[in-house]
């Protein structure tokens, strides 16, 4: 065990683990955090608290996170690269730990010209990879990235890093996953499936090298709202693979019972992928419609989450 | 090359407006090749410049003249003839050219008539698209001669990210995905498992995080 | 009150407009005496410093006539020159010029009617628009343009 991380416990003891998100409010409204939060109670092992999404400002990942584990849950301090250079993240990083936060996921972040805030600069002073070393260095050498020792016991972050088996070129793929675990990532948590041949193909590829040995892979599922988002997501959502057959499945049924259909494939799908050797549980992002992660916990069979 | 384009008319004018005879400057060098402030580009500005003053009622002399660099100071010096004669001057140089002149002649209004861009190739006749930004340790030689620092939006050293598509940036169509022409040139030069090394991050005082950059030769500075 | 002539410069290509100006002129076919004509040898040679300074030396409307698509002897001058307009029509534009005042036209040389044709189209068309801006601006500062 190389932290005190709730999700690492739950992982390292065996169980599949469930993971979902929730994305701070465009203002300072820490209300919105805690019914949030008390929607994923007891159904995840540790929630994602986004940084920016989008390109959008929102109250910042470290201070949701804080509220997050106020109310007693386990907080994922999502942190991109794309808005602060290495000082400012490494001491978001101390701050954090000194909060009770213990476990980070290392992103670089979609570019400002998709956010409110088209004309600010991109920073990335270091990528995500780059990133999710210098936490490893932090955590194992006590030592911040320019060299310098820190003060005190060293932050003991569950490391994790994002990984998409659909985005292009795929050949690449299952070698950056490598990358990812060599810099240190100890757990991947995937963009949503869809396209579960794909992912099938992909985890070939993983478990051909051992990864899936190496690190815990979190499999990611979201549930579609309507035939409008389906198509919105195969469409103009890059990196993104819908197949035809779910746009088609969510359009054979009517408005009023989209939402449900989209929950029963988002179901289906977590079933079929406890299947696939390598995948050590799911994250289930729910954006915007954390009200149903419980349902689909439950019906899952992933209810009660285990106590560790 | 570093690339330029002119500044719209109407901000040129802005400058100009309060005087009567400025001298117009064109450079020999890149901004020639970017057809953007050349002899050619001098010629058009000055005709442009003089007919919408006429229209506004105003009249204004406009002495044109192209030296071959602007950034050079033993070019700038062959203006010490002219510059007497101009109340201001205006340059179509790029940034550097256009600071060089205000440093020789500081009691002279120096305006500049481009947006200098970036530092570019031409893809074909009438396209230059960024290639280099001067992060002062180049790693071209690694990554298969594409520059991941200027090519890549998100100027990963380790790409490429989620948002990569047909070859295409998450940014737009009509930019390509830096690293998918990385990954192509290192197949085609069967260096594929290069890949997996990581690139540790950078140390920008490299690349201006230092502060402004200079460059001394011991051997030809006197 | 003179009725206004406008000065209108037409860049002709040698081997197509100007052909085809020759046939009308021989042919007897009368065009306005607006229209100057300037050979060059095609119209891609046309450089928009010539356009723009035939403005400034006060003409009121400026064409260049080329072959017709697919037939330029150098291949795709015309085509060329057909984009330089456009350029520097939103040159002219930004100086305050209609832009409408300069255009590209395609003739073959042996369409001496056509040619005599858009020679006085352009001139009535530029009549209509009346005097260069940047005449009317010379003329109230007293200043000589030619």
């Amino acid at each position: 065990m190389k932290t005190e991380s709730n999700l690492e416990k739950v992982l390292a003891a065996g169980h599949l683990a469930v993971t979902s998100e929730c994305g701070p409010p465009r203002g300072a409204l820490p209300d919105e955090v805690v019914t949030k939060s008390k929607y994923l109670e007891g159904f995840v092992d540790a929630v994602n608290i986004t940084d920016n999404q989008t390109a959008m400002v929102r109250m910042s990942s470290f201070a949701a996170s804080v509220i997050t584990r106020q109310q007693g849950l386990h907080p994922l301090l999502q942190m991109v690269t794309r808005d602060r250079n290495r000082l400012a993240m490494q001491a978001d990083i101390i701050g954090a730990y000194s909060l009770g936060i213990d476990t980070i996921l290392c992103l670089s972040g979609d570019h400002t010209k998709f956010g409110d805030h088209p004309m600010a600069a991109n920073v990335h002073d270091i990528d995500s990879i780059q990133l999710v070393q210098m936490v490893r260095q932090m955590r194992d050498e006590g030592r911040f990235q320019g060299g310098a020792e820190m003060k005190g016991p060293p932050p003991k972050m569950f490391i994790g890093a994002a990984a998409n088996p659909f985005a292009d070129p795929f050949e690449l793929r299952v070698m950056r996953l490598a990358k990812k675990i060599n810099a240190g990532a100890d757990f991947i948590q995937t963009q949503c499936i869809f396209n579960i041949d794909k992912f099938e193909k992909w985890m070939e590829g993983v478990r051909a090298r051992g990864l899936h040995e190496q690190c815990f892979i979190l499999a990611g599922v979201t549930p579609i709202k309507s035939v409008g988002a389906a198509r919105y997501m195969k469409n103009r959502v890059p990196g993104m693979d819908v197949p035809q057959e779910i746009v088609e499945r969510m359009a054979a049924v009517p408005k009023e019972k989209q939402a449900d259909e989209g929950v029963d494939i988002c179901v289906e799908t977590i079933e079929r992928l406890k299947n696939v050797e390598g995948v050590a549980g799911f994250h289930i992002m729910a954006i915007e419609w954390e009200e149903k992660v419980g349902e689909i916990v439950k019906r899952a069979g992933l209810y009660p989450r285990p106590q560790v | 090359m570093i690339t330029a384009e002119r500044k719209p008319l109407e901000e040129l004018i802005e400058y100009v407006k309060p005087y009567k005879r400025i001298l117009l400057l064109g450079c020999n060098e890149c901004v020639t090749v970017c057809a953007a402030g050349g002899r050619k580009e001098v010629g058009l500005l000055a005709s442009g410049l003089q007919m919408a003053m006429l229209k506004a009622g105003n009249s204004i002399e406009i002495r044109e003249h192209t030296l071959e660099r602007q950034c050079d100071p033993e070019y700038v010096e062959e203006l010490v003839p002219m510059i007497d004669q101009a109340e201001a001057v205006m340059s179509m140089a790029c940034g550097c050219g256009v600071q060089q002149l205000a440093m020789r002649f500081k009691d002279k209004p120096v305006f500049p008539a481009v947006n200098t861009k970036f530092m570019g190739a031409s893809e074909r006749q009438g396209v230059w698209a960024e290639r280099c930004q001067g992060c002062g340790n180049c790693m071209l030689g690694e990554t298969g001669g594409i520059c991941p620092i200027a090519r890549c939006a998100k100027q990963l050293m380790n790409g490429p990210c989620g948002g990569s598509a047909n070859g295409r940036c998450e940014i737009g169509e009509d930019v390509d995905c830096a690293w998918q022409l990385i990954w192509d040139r290192l197949k085609a030069l069967g260096r594929e498992e290069s890949f997996i090394e990581i690139t540790p991050a950078k140390d920008w005082r490299a690349g201006g995080g230092g502060g402004p950059r200079k460059i001394i030769r011991e051997d030809l500075a006197e | 009150m003179e009725k206004f002539e406008p000065v209108i410069v037409a860049f002709c290509c040698h081997y197509c407009a100007y052909t085809a100006a020759d046939m009308a002129g021989s042919q007897r076919l009368p065009y306005p005496a607006n229209v100057k004509i300037i050979r060059v040898p095609c119209s891609g040679k046309v450089d928009a410093l010539h356009m723009v300074k035939a403005f400034e030396k006060g003409a009121d409307g400026v064409y260049v006539a080329g072959c017709l698509e697919g037939d330029c002897h150098f291949k795709n001058g015309n085509l060329r020159a057909a984009r330089r307009i456009d350029y520097v029509k939103s040159y002219l534009e930004e100086i305050g010029i209609e832009g409408e005042r300069l255009q590209m036209v395609h003739v073959s040389a042996g369409m001496g009617q056509r040619f005599a044709q858009i020679a006085s189209e352009i001139t009535e068309k530029i009549r209509q628009l009346g005097p260069s801006p940047i005449k009317t601006a010379a003329g109230a500062a007293g200043e000589a343009v030619c």
